[in-house]
């Protein structure tokens, strides 16, 4: 006869599969860098060498908004180049996060001019807000961390949002196969 | 002055005596005339002036506002004759909605200037190809440098604009292959990687040969001259960082020297040592970027790595000095904030032994890499002629044959007593670009070597009360101190009235800063000329008749900054 081995020593834990698809997104973020001026020149120091956020699992960077879920916003939008950010955001698939590099994408920065925008949350929704002209790298790492641990929690209007879509499919899948049932 | 009057004399017989209406010497520089011209002669004055007299170079063309002068606008442009060394600059007056003819059959490069100036100012061109908004979107209404403009008048755009390219007649081989026989219309950018995020390709191509390309710029015009205007002097200084972020202590230096040229003054040796270092340590990092970055596009990502680990340790110094990483501010009207200490000097010296090798390093990688050769070697080609005519400067017109480099041909900051060289070349294609930069490296540390030993002891600004800010420990401490702190902060530097045009050579060539003062605190009008404006407004030639994949590589060279391009 064999004898059970106690749940305790095998390889296992127990989570819910909500937190581990959770811990896997936090943990392979595939930004998009959307660089435009010098922040997008500090955004490269972040990914090379010297501090290279592969250590934090985000630094497959990929130019192709179907591939990735992280935008950086790095550098001045203008006006001009709004509706370019706009259609890049829409074209990235669900979930995905925003992360405004600087102040000049959090709130136009020091330029307050007529062909600057004014903070990059009239565009699209942001997650995090990474302060400073340019911010250093360790500023954006944190930046980074901080989105990890709300990615984490599942705390982000795009998981949320992601998960209303879901509640909704299934109770009208629900509903279906109710009216499906009644007709037989 | 014999010269001049000769000009002039000669100008008077050509065009009409009453073409001149007025002439005047430059305060600073004694190679430079102004003279007023009118309107409707500024074609020929400028034909004559680059086909008898050798003014080859169109350096910039801007407009200048004036609400209460009859005559309320001023087109201004500066001409440059190399062999002796003399600069023109002509202005016209005259008022809205006047016509003035178009140099741009003189000068190529007045084509994206003479749009600039009708951009901003509505300056209107007669007999310009095609005068349309480049720098603010195609839906913008008015002309925001105007003074009538708020500067925060914002006017949201909906969707990018759609290009089309007139009809042509379809092409004629009756090549089996599909890709060869039609052509294709494609959009690049502006966020693509290969165009740096800021830039807007439009190319008709035949397989991958380019028929027509169309470049737009603009996606980064932050408004850095209506910036200008609203900022008193002194706080313009953080703005003109942000125009070649790939080197700014170059822009603050060549800012903070256009001020100083009119006020009059004279920074001390030490400051002028120490801007030397930083001026030619940042046109290290410059290159080093350009390189690694056309590196990128071309595959070579070791490259990248190579030259971003060296970046690193040039930032350290800069951090070191004065806080920031990458946007110095370093400059300050009068000399630099901040000094050298040994300890500086001794990093700063283990610095430059590491450079030197990753100079080396990248040399041996790329030069003698065939697929690096195949890919650079003959690609992106510009001739002296057509470089002249796009008004090169820099190590892209160094490139081309054009031996022009105002630290010898003018030397400033002492930039006489280093020993340099400058290289040239007369390839003119990209590896020749390449090349040149990695010399010029070379050359760079070269000068930072120099400048290291002989840095003189003493003052590291200028003690002029209405220039400079009091030290803090005086402010604290009395009364005469504290109140000139405290005019200088509200009124801020007032240079007399007047008008500049100043040059330094930048990273990319001559970085030119055209400043109208009305005598307050405030400039009243602010012309960047960015080095890569005019060289990158022959893109669209250089490129016809190319691989796709070459222009490319001919954007990376050319070393395009959108920061200065669009300001
Ligand atoms: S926040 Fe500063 S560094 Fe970043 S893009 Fe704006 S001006 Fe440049």
């Amino acid at each position: 006869m064999k004898t059970l081995t106690p749940l305790e020593q095998l390889p296992l834990f127990t989570t819910q599969i909500k937190a581990f698809i959770n811990w896997t997104r936090k943990n392979a973020l595939w930004p998009l860098p959307f660089g435009t001026a010098c922040c997008g020149i500090e955004y490269m120091a972040v990914v090379g060498s010297h501090y290279d956020v592969s250590r934090f699992g985000a630094e497959v960077v990929r130019f192709s908004p179907r591939q990735a879920d992280l935008l950086i916003v790095a550098g001045t939008i203008t006006e001009k180049m709004a509706p370019v950010l706009r259609q890049v955001y829409e074209q990235m698939p669900e979930p995905k996060w925003v992360l405004s590099m600087g102040v000049c994408a959090s709130s136009g920065g020091f330029y307050r001019a007529y062909h600057t925008v004014q903070g990059i949350e009239s565009i699209v929704p942001v997650d995090i807000y990474v302060p400073g002209c340019p911010p250093t790298p360790e500023a954006v790492i944190q930046g980074i961390m901080k989105l990890q641990e709300k990615i984490a929690k599942g705390d982000t209007p795009s998981q949320r949002l992601l998960e209303k879509k879901k509640m909704a499919e299934r109770s009208s899948d629900q509903v279906q196969s109710v009216a499906q049932g009644d007709s037989h | 002055m014999e010269y001049h009057f000769q000009l002039v004399q000669q100008l008077k017989e050509k065009i009409g005596a009453d073409s001149i209406l007025r002439e005047e010497k430059s305060n600073w520089n004694p190679n430079e005339y102004i003279l007023t011209v009118r309107a409707a002669d500024i074609r020929k004055i400028c034909e004559f002036l680059k086909k008898q007299k050798g003014f080859l170079w169109m350096m910039d063309i801007c407009g200048v506002h004036y609400p209460e002068r009859e005559e309320n606008f001023e087109a201004v442009y500066h001409l440059y004759n190399k062999d002796n060394n003399k600069r023109i600059r002509l202005k016209v007056p005259h008022k809205e909605g006047t016509k003035i003819p178009s140099i741009t059959s003189v000068y190529k490069a007045a084509n994206w200037f003479e749009r600039e100036a009708y951009d901003m100012m509505g300056i209107f061109f007669e007999g310009h190809p095609s005068l349309t908004r480049i720098l603010c979107h195609h839906k913008f209404v008015g002309h925001p440098l105007r003074k009538n403009y708020s500067a925060t008048a914002n006017q949201v755009l909906d969707a990018p604009e759609v290009f089309e390219f007139p009809p042509m007649p379809p092409p004629h081989n009756d090549h089996e292959d599909i890709l060869t026989n039609q052509r294709t219309v494609l959009n690049i950018g502006p966020s693509h990687p290969a165009t740096h995020g800021t830039f807007r390709w439009f190319v008709e191509l035949e397989g991958e040969t380019i028929i027509r390309s169309k470049a737009e710029i603009g996606y980064l015009h932050r408004c850095f001259e209506k910036m200008a205007e609203t900022h008193k002097y002194q706080q313009l200084l953080p703005y003109t960082d942000r125009l070649n972020y790939l080197s700014a202590p170059m822009n603050n230096s060549g800012y903070c020297q256009a001020v100083e040229r009119m006020l009059g003054v004279t920074i001390p040796l030490r400051a002028q040592y120490i801007r030397v270092i930083l001026n030619e340590l940042s046109r290290v990092i410059d290159h080093l970027v350009c390189i690694g970055t056309t590196a990128v596009d071309m595959g070579a990502l070791t490259t990248f790595w190579f030259c971003f680990r060296q970046r690193e340790n040039v930032y350290e110094l800069f951090e070191k000095l004065c806080g920031n990483r990458m946007l110095t501010s370093i400059t300050r009207i009068g000399g630099v904030y901040g000094d050298l200490d040994e300890d500086w000097k001794r990093q700063c010296r283990g610095v430059l032994v590491t450079l030197r090798e990753t100079v080396e390093e990248v040399d041996k990688l790329l030069s003698n890499n065939k697929i690096w050769l195949n890919r650079m070697k003959d690609t992106g080609v510009v001739s002296k002629e057509m470089a002249v005519d796009y008004a090169f400067t820099g190590p892209c017109g160094r490139a081309s044959g054009i031996d022009y480099d105002i630290r010898k041909a003018e030397p400033y900051y002492d930039y006489d007593k280093f020993d340099f060289d400058v290289p040239v070349s007369t390839d003119g294609d990209n590896f020749a670009r390449y090349y040149l930069r990695l010399e010029e490296m070379r050359q760079s540390i070269r000068i930072v070597e120099q400048a290291l030993n002989k840095l003189p002891d003493g003052p590291t600004t200028i003690s002029n009360p209405l220039v400079v800010l009091p030290p803090k420990s005086e402010v604290y401490s009395n009364i005469e101190a504290l109140m000139n702190h405290f005019m200088l902060v509200i009124e801020g530097i007032k240079p007399p009235k007047g008008e500049i045009y100043s040059y330094s050579e930048a990273a990319n060539g001559e970085l030119g800063f055209y400043i109208v003062s009305d005598g307050t605190g405030y400039p009243y009008r602010v012309k960047v000329r960015p080095p890569c404006f005019p060289i990158y407004s022959s893109f669209e030639d250089v490129v016809q008749g190319g691989l796709i994949a070459d222009a490319v590589a001919t954007l990376g060279q050319f070393n395009v900054i959108a920061g200065e391009l669009d300001r």
